[in-house]
């Protein structure tokens, strides 16, 4: 069998952590290949070495047999690879053609930019691939899953014979997600190869033929992706059996704790985004709230959190208006909430562990007294904390900086919860961690609930909206759009309603 | 982790000062002094004598101030460059003060020292408030504060405070600061007590940075004022609040130098520079009230010391300056510094 990449043994150590340690990665042609890992485990580093942007300790690169040495990206570039940014680098007014030939413009005789070459030339391989994008539409004016198509084609354009896509259903919708499975497949029907960088096992199963596994920097091996299974892939990941079941008994919902009436709010750039909403979230049960990012989830969030002021509508808690108040109001009254954006939001990441665990609480006893800190009590208090949410930290004088992602997280939940608020908002609370953090993170949740608490969850993963939510509210255009029970319902559905199609039972006949 | 850092932190200053002193020497030698006599004439000049060692620490003093200025607002992440107005206002309102009221030393004292802080803290409040709330950078604003207060306060002393006259009276001696006792023992130099208020002040604004509740916010607010607005604190007030402090102490060295040293003002053709100087100080001791103590005292020294080069070994005071500026030089570029040592362990570990 042919390889395209082989990449052997690769070592590429940074100052004081061994970030590839023997790694080696054959890529077949015409196949779909997974590299799989949790973050941090140098999946990156890996394709930054193929990339030529880090140079390796130790290893070799072949390309087609050939022994190379790729000292900068243009080198890559003519090798025939080209990659699929996780952020997409598109110029959004401009049209779809100018995105693509941006350094690389066919010229007319006379020296101008021969934007009608470029065009019919891109028509015919969005054609060829069945990737229906219009190249005289402008990026602003296009969907994200349509905006990755365009990055595609900017590689194809390019001449990628291999094609790297870096996390690329992290911000799809399902429909969208399986859109991008069909594509993939057409490509290398077309004898094109592909390395797929993702940590969801799902998409390795739909898709890919086979998988290579990094974990903490070191290979594990190379499977066959038709003789595994989803279990046996997250034990090779994390190196320890993990339970993908979330162990919940049925909800009892009791009073309503939060409830939300006609909400109406603005972002930053007064552009409406919460457009009359309502919602209910009752003691003992976890809603959770299905949508595409930019649909006024954040809005709702920090609106309920006091960040954002809110143009009308009403927000109770327990019955009581804490519309507009100001956060340390809100928080007090017993919201908790877990932010979407961790390092913004969440932590002073300069501050140190234990004195992030008194972010909210720093100002009362035992913390302070007549506005001295006491440091004894606030380090006391956070080693417990490190104890009983396993915080995996040197001590608690580390700084925040220095966590893992999964920690950071560990540390923000630990803080939120430890104060029992009533009201309890996570917000992407697993976004970006490895499979055992996220394992902890659900049951602390339904934990939570079962405590009598009401949770409100926020999230563009469908798998965790359905696994963890009693409740799902979709939200769609700053608008609540439907409410269903898990049970009744299913990706598809979900899928559909995210993307503004009716509410009618679109799940039917399925 | 930690450790590490902290010791960066000690490690650097003193590698640039060793590296601003290596270059002064080649600069000497390259213009044909010998550095050998040129800084030991520096260092006679610094503490050759109990009169040179009262003079140096007279000029620290009101470095430890300024530094602390500067050093505080840049705990809150701010760039107070208008120390040096902070000090010019508070140096003409203490001996405004000073020269104006009849009282006895317990009152008189402290009201012409609370008058330079409050002055200070005014110049800090304005360009604190237009941050908060209005997002104007404050570097702009400290920058023409520093002008308003040299061109205001030369009008002020010379048609207000005298009749044309280029300095004014002197303080009345209930609110001097000057000692017979520090003088006496260090051969009648100019050492006053300020430098006990200015050590004390340096505790005090160590105790509010490391330890209260005020201090933990700002600190907050400078690291991440996203994360700190999410916590719940008042963004604006910190922001106001870190410029006030800073703008009170900037006005408190002013003083030192209005109540202690001078006991007078006189109409300057520029700046005093120990606003900006401050800068250095707060850069070199890390932005830590004891670092800045240090600093001060390191600025201090090369700046008496610079007296005695000139007439104990022939090298120009313009050179002095021109080491200083080496130090500050490499203190900014501390990266480099710190990308060599972790370079050079890199090289030992393997």
């Amino acid at each position: 069998m042919e390889y395209v990449i082989e990449m052997l043994n690769i070592r590429k150590e940074f100052p004081g952590v061994i970030a590839n340690d023997n790694i080696t990665l054959q890529l077949k042609k015409g196949e779909i290949h997974a590299l799989l890992g949790e973050n941090g485990a140098g999946k990156s580093t890996l394709m930054n070495v193929l990339f030529g942007l880090y140079q390796p300790e130790k290893g070799h690169i072949r390309i087609r047999g050939k022994e190379v040495e790729i000292t900068n990206p243009n080198i890559a570039n003519e090798l025939g690879i080209g990659m699929v940014h996780q952020h997409f680098m598109l110029v959004e007014p401009f049209t779809v053609t100018q995105n693509i030939i941006l350094g690389k413009e066919p010229k007319t005789k006379t020296g101008r930019i021969d934007i009608k070459r470029a065009e019919n030339e891109i028509r015919e391989l969005s054609d060829r691939y069945g990737l229906k994008v219009d190249p005289t539409a402008k990026i602003r004016d296009i969907s994200v899953g349509m905006q990755q198509r365009v990055e595609i084609l900017k590689t194809l354009y390019r001449g990628a014979e291999v094609l790297i896509f870096d996390e690329p259903t992290a911000v799809l919708t399902p429909q969208e997600i399986n859109e991008l499975m069909d594509i993939m497949r057409s490509l290398v029907k077309e004898g094109k190869s592909i390395i797929l960088i993702t940590h969801k096992l799902k998409e390795i199963m739909q898709v890919a033929d086979r998988c290579t596994i990094i974990r903490r920097g070191k290979g594990i091996g190379t499977v066959n992706v038709a003789e595994t299974n989803v279990n046996e892939l997250a034990s090779l990941m994390v190196g320890r059996e993990v339970s993908f079941e979330i162990d919940k008994k049925p909800a009892e919902p009791k009073e309503a704790v939060l409830e939300i009436k006609d909400l109406q709010v603005k972002d930053a750039r007064k552009v409406d985004m919460v457009k009359g909403l309502d919602l209910e979230v009752r003691a003992g049960e976890i809603v959770g709230i299905a949508g595409v990012d930019g649909n006024g989830q954040s809005e709702l969030i920090e609106a309920i959190t006091g960040l954002t002021r809110v143009q009308s509508g009403q927000i109770l808690l327990n019955n009581e208006d804490i519309t507009n108040k100001s956060p340390r109001k809100i928080t007090e009254s017993g919201v908790g909430h877990i932010p979407q954006d961790r390092h913004k939001f969440g932590l002073v990441l300069d501050y140190t562990v234990g004195e992030n665990m008194v972010l909210q609480t720093y100002y009362k006893e035992p913390f302070s007294k007549r506005g001295i800190l006491n440091l004894k009590e606030i380090y006391r208090y956070a080693k417990k904390m490190i104890g009983d949410y396993d915080v995996r930290t040197p001590n608690a004088n580390t700084k925040a900086r220095s966590l893992s992602g999964g920690n950071q997280q560990k540390a923000i939940i630990g803080r939120e919860v430890d104060r029992s608020p009533d009201l309890l908002i996570a917000a992407q609370p697993t976004r970006g961690l490895d499979v055992g953090a996220i394992e902890f993170i659900h049951k602390k949740l339904v934990e939570e609930r079962d405590k009598g608490r009401a949770v409100l969850l926020i999230s563009f993963e469908l798998d965790e909206i359905l696994d963890v939510s009693d409740r799902i509210a979709v939200m769609f255009d700053g608008k609540v759009v439907a409410d269903l029970k898990p049970e009744d319902t299913n990706e598809q559905e979900l899928g559909l309603l995210m993307a503004g199609s009716e509410s009618q039972r679109a799940g039917e006949g399925k | 982790m930690t450790t590490n850092q902290k010791r960066y932190a000690i490690l650097i200053p003193i590698i640039s000062v060793l590296l601003g002193i290596i270059a002064g020497a080649i600069i000497m030698l390259l213009s044909g002094y010998n550095p050998i006599a040129g800084y030991a004439a520096l260092f006679r000049g610094a503490f050759g004598d109990s009169y040179a060692i009262g003079e140096t620490i007279r000029r620290t003093t009101p470095y430890i101030l300024s530094g602390l200025a500067i050093a505080f607002a840049f705990r809150a992440s701010l760039f107070n460059i208008g120390a040096e107005g902070q000090v010019i206002v508070g140096w003409l309102t203490a001996v405004w003060v000073g020269m104006s009221i009849d009282a006895p030393m317990i009152i008189h004292l402290p009201l012409a020292l609370l008058a330079a802080a409050f002055a200070g803290a005014l110049w800090g409040f304005i360009p604190g408030l237009l941050k908060a709330k209005l997002g104007v950078h404050e570097v702009i604003v400290t920058i023409m504060m520093n002008y308003i207060a040299l061109f205001t306060t030369n009008e002020i002393i010379r048609n207000v405070l005298t009749d044309h006259k280029t300095t004014t009276e002197s303080i009345k001696g209930s609110a001097s600061m000057a000692s017979e006792w520090l003088s006496s023992m260090t051969y009648y130099s100019r050492l006053h007590y300020g430098i006990l208020l200015a050590l004390f002040i340096a505790v005090v604004i160590w105790f509010i940075i490391e330890r209260t509740t005020l201090g933990y916010e700002i600190k907050a607010v400078g690291f991440n004022p996203h994360a700190s607005k999410y916590a719940g604190m008042n963004v604006s007030k910190n922001i106001i609040l870190a410029m006030v402090i800073s703008g009170a102490l900037g006005g408190l060295a002013g003083a030192m130098e209005g109540l202690g040293t001078y006991g007078n003002i006189s109409v300057m053709s520029g700046f005093s520079n120990i606003g900006f100087d401050g800068i250095a100080v707060a850069l070199l001791g890390a932005n830590t009230p004891l670092g800045v103590v240090l600093a001060a005292l390191l600025f201090g020294s090369l700046k008496e010391g610079a007296n005695e080069m000139p007439t104990g070994a022939g090298v120009p005071t313009e050179l002095v300056d021109i080491i200083i500026a080496l130090i500050i030089f490499f203190v900014a570029s501390s990266y480099i510094i710190r990308w060599a040592l972790l370079r050079y362990k890199g090289r030992k570990a393997k």
